[in-house]
């Protein structure tokens, strides 16, 4: 809906003013992704906390990780992760074939350095969700054709 | 979904805080964020609602505030004329869903205007259906004034427009 291309346009000119700042200070574009990260991180925090607020205990990490692709991903992308593997020992791959922040640029070679950047806000996203529902975590992102990615 | 757009919006406003230590630049920096999503949100709006074309200033503030803000953030602020030549428009907040989650603004950010977004938003918009307008923030809900207000200066007189071709 309507809210969504709000949010869609701020979070894509966010990634572009924080790049642009850091090009006019020299050297500092590992920092940009780890401020985008890390604006996740707050804003994952909040979002989680708001939306298992009624929502029962869950029973262990699968449970969670099932949460985190089906309502989290559903209230903040409008669709369901596509895709979840697990090696059971704490390694979780979660793939969605048409990420919404990716959509809106063109599915062939020529950006794909660039979405690594768009990525980094959602891996501070989930990394905030997991962290307010007790786990610590690590959240790499990988995108290999788009607007696909893992 | 709207609680993602605001709580994002406030991280933005806290990493820009961190970042500049002067409010005016934080203010300046929302500002020119908000231009530039106003230059683009202004397609999505004309694709979402296919309204005609306004025929004068008061018709565009209107539309502003009853069409734009109810689509965008879900309230409908009310619109008033403040200036004889019919170019001044103020809209009146009284409920603001960017201020949702915060409470007060911190002492030492005294002058920060939170929802500075807003105005690079409208100003942009604007500026993309040939429109210069200056877009400001006349009372600020946050800063101990009773309400939110935004005005609209429109810069250039109705007759104007239609010698513009470019």
């Amino acid at each position: 809906m309507a809210d969504e291309a709000l949010f869609l346009l701020l979070h894509s000119e966010m990634v572009a003013g924080l790049y642009r700042a850091a090009e006019q200070s020299e050297g500092e574009n590992g920092r940009c992704t780890t401020k985008l990260e890390s604006m996740g991180f707050r804003v994952g925090q909040g979002l989680i906390e708001r939306f298992t607020k009624d929502t029962a205990r869950f029973k262990d990490e699968l449970d969670i990780m099932k949460f985190i692709c089906k309502d989290f991903w559903t209230t903040v992308f409008k669709k369901q992760i596509d895709n979840l593997r697990t090696n059971h020992q704490g390694i979780y791959v979660l793939q969605d074939n048409k990420f919404r922040l990716l959509t809106q640029m063109s599915a062939g070679k020529q950006y794909l350095e660039h979405a690594p950047k768009y990525l980094a806000f959602t891996c501070g996203l989930i990394r905030g969700g997991l962290s307010n529902l007790g786990i610590k975590s690590i959240v790499t992102a990988e995108v290999s054709s788009m607007p696909a990615c893992k | 979904s709207r609680e993602l757009f605001v709580l994002t919006y406030g991280a933005l406003v806290a990493q820009l805080c961190k970042e500049y230590e002067k409010d005016e630049d934080v203010n300046a920096c929302l500002d020119r964020m908000g231009y530039s999503i106003g230059t683009r949100l202004i397609d999505d709006f004309l694709a979402r609602s296919a309204v005609k074309k306004c025929r004068s200033y008061s018709e565009t503030a209107d539309m502003i505030a009853q069409v734009a803000f109810k689509m965008y953030l879900g309230i409908t602020p009310s619109v008033s004329c403040s200036s004889a030549t019919g170019n001044e428009f103020s809209l009146i907040l009284d409920k603001n869903p960017l201020v949702d989650f915060v409470e007060e603004l911190p002492a030492e950010r005294a002058s920060l205007s939170y929802c500075n977004l807003l105005c690079g938003v409208i100003r942009g918009a604007l500026e993309m259906v040939h429109l210069a307008a200056e877009v400001t923030f006349l009372q600020d809900r946050l800063k101990g004034d009773a309400v939110t207000e935004i005005g609209i200066t429109f810069l250039r007189k109705p007759e104007d427009r239609k010698h513009r071709r470019n």
